[in-house]
């Protein structure tokens, strides 16, 4: 029996919640494996609170804005402190559906891949986000191969299902921002092992990206800092 | 001893009573007080020892005194400003880890909760 954690960070996520919730709760996993919801709900300004409290799910409150790292990072927490195997972090605006979880299940099941990321780019179909996005992607994507060597061309999903090797480095070190692309250079530094596979993402159902116009400029640099820390930090 | 020294030092004084008493209430930690401890310590030495600026300037190739006194203090309040930003970032770090902890520990006691009214 494999226990997994579905981490859902939220935040004024309220119109969007019942729908994946609902999904969720109604997805059939392969028979050995054991599911459970995690709404973390980042000190959300609208009902999100209560709408994940109608569910039969772990609700974490915080009382404190984190920002998503923050949030997921708590998640992890969880799962670590309850024994969980594996832990899923799932956006609470819709776009990653819920039954694509079963394709990263399967892949890990065959290789046991320490983190495995659900990517938009290996494969046709589903959403394509604008220009500017994808060059961006593609510069973190030259980025990451430049600092770990490795080929993860959707660099800044955040769809991806960790092992217990990976839930105890993120309960760790996960950075609290712009977590994404940043964590892959720590995880190619802890000597984890990262793969992708293709999956189909939606548009969001509700609420807007975290990243937007001037903020994209800002969100480049600070990743890219972050990127070039963690690389050459110290392990400890 | 000219008007401004005078005045420097009843300034300073006052500045030094005012830290001594932000210590004694508990609203400034001793460790941030010793910088700005230190800092009026120079500006009382400076306004008593009024050769001293002018000295300094030579030992340091300063050709206009009052200008060393402004690059070392800039340098003095950007260091200080670093050192904030360090403390902040720490405290950033400690926050987010209360957060996440307390997170966990009220859903633990919900789910007591419940347990005890089904119970």
């Amino acid at each position: 029996m494999t226990k997994i954690l579905i981490i859902i960070p939220c935040y004024n996520e309220g119109n969007s919640l019942p729908l994946i919730l609902e999904q969720l709760l109604h997805l059939k996993l392969p028979a050995h494996f054991k599911m459970e919801i995690a709404v973390v709900n980042d000190c959300s300004k609208d009902d999100t609170q209560w709408v994940a409290s109608l569910y039969p799910i772990i609700l974490l409150d915080l009382l404190v804005n984190l920002g998503i790292g923050g949030a997921v990072q708590t998640g992890f927490l969880y799962a670590m402190e309850n024994g969980f195997d594996l832990a899923c972090q799932i956006d609470g605006d819709g776009q990653h559906p819920p039954w694509e979880l079963i394709k990263l299940l399967e892949f890990y099941d065959q290789t046991k891949t320490n983190i495995v990321i659900g990517s938009r780019f290996l494969d046709e179909g589903g959403f394509k986000s604008s220009f500017a996005r994808r060059l961006g992607i593609r510069y973190f994507h030259w980025l990451n191969r430049v600092l770990t060597g490795g080929n993860i061309y959707d660099s800044t999903s955040g769809f991806r299902l960790f092992d217990k090797a990976g839930i105890a480095l993120a309960v760790e070190k996960y950075p609290d921002e712009f977590p994404e692309p940043a964590s892959l250079v720590l995880f190619s530094k802890y000597g984890l092992s990262t793969k992708e596979v293709p999956v189909v993402m939606s548009e969001r159902l509700a609420g807007k990206s975290s990243i937007r116009n001037f903020k994209s400029v800002y969100y480049c640099i600070k990743v890219t800092i972050s990127m070039l820390f963690i690389f050459i930090r110290k392990k400890t | 001893m000219s008007r401004i020294q005078v005045i420097t030092i009843i300034i300073n004084c006052v500045f030094i009573g005012y830290i001594a008493r932000l210590i004694t209430k508990g609203k400034l930690r001793e460790e941030y007080a010793i910088v700005w401890c230190l800092c009026t310590f120079i500006l009382v030495l400076f306004s008593f020892w009024t050769k001293g600026l002018n000295l300094m300037s030579k030992i340091f190739g300063v050709f206009d005194p009052p200008n060393l006194v402004f690059t070392a203090f800039i340098f003095l309040i950007l260091i200080y400003l670093l050192h904030l930003s360090v403390v902040s970032s720490k405290s950033q770090h400690s926050i987010t880890r209360l957060t996440q902890e307390m997170a966990l520990l009220i859903e633990k006691m919900k789910k007591a909760e419940n347990k005890d009214q089904t119970i």
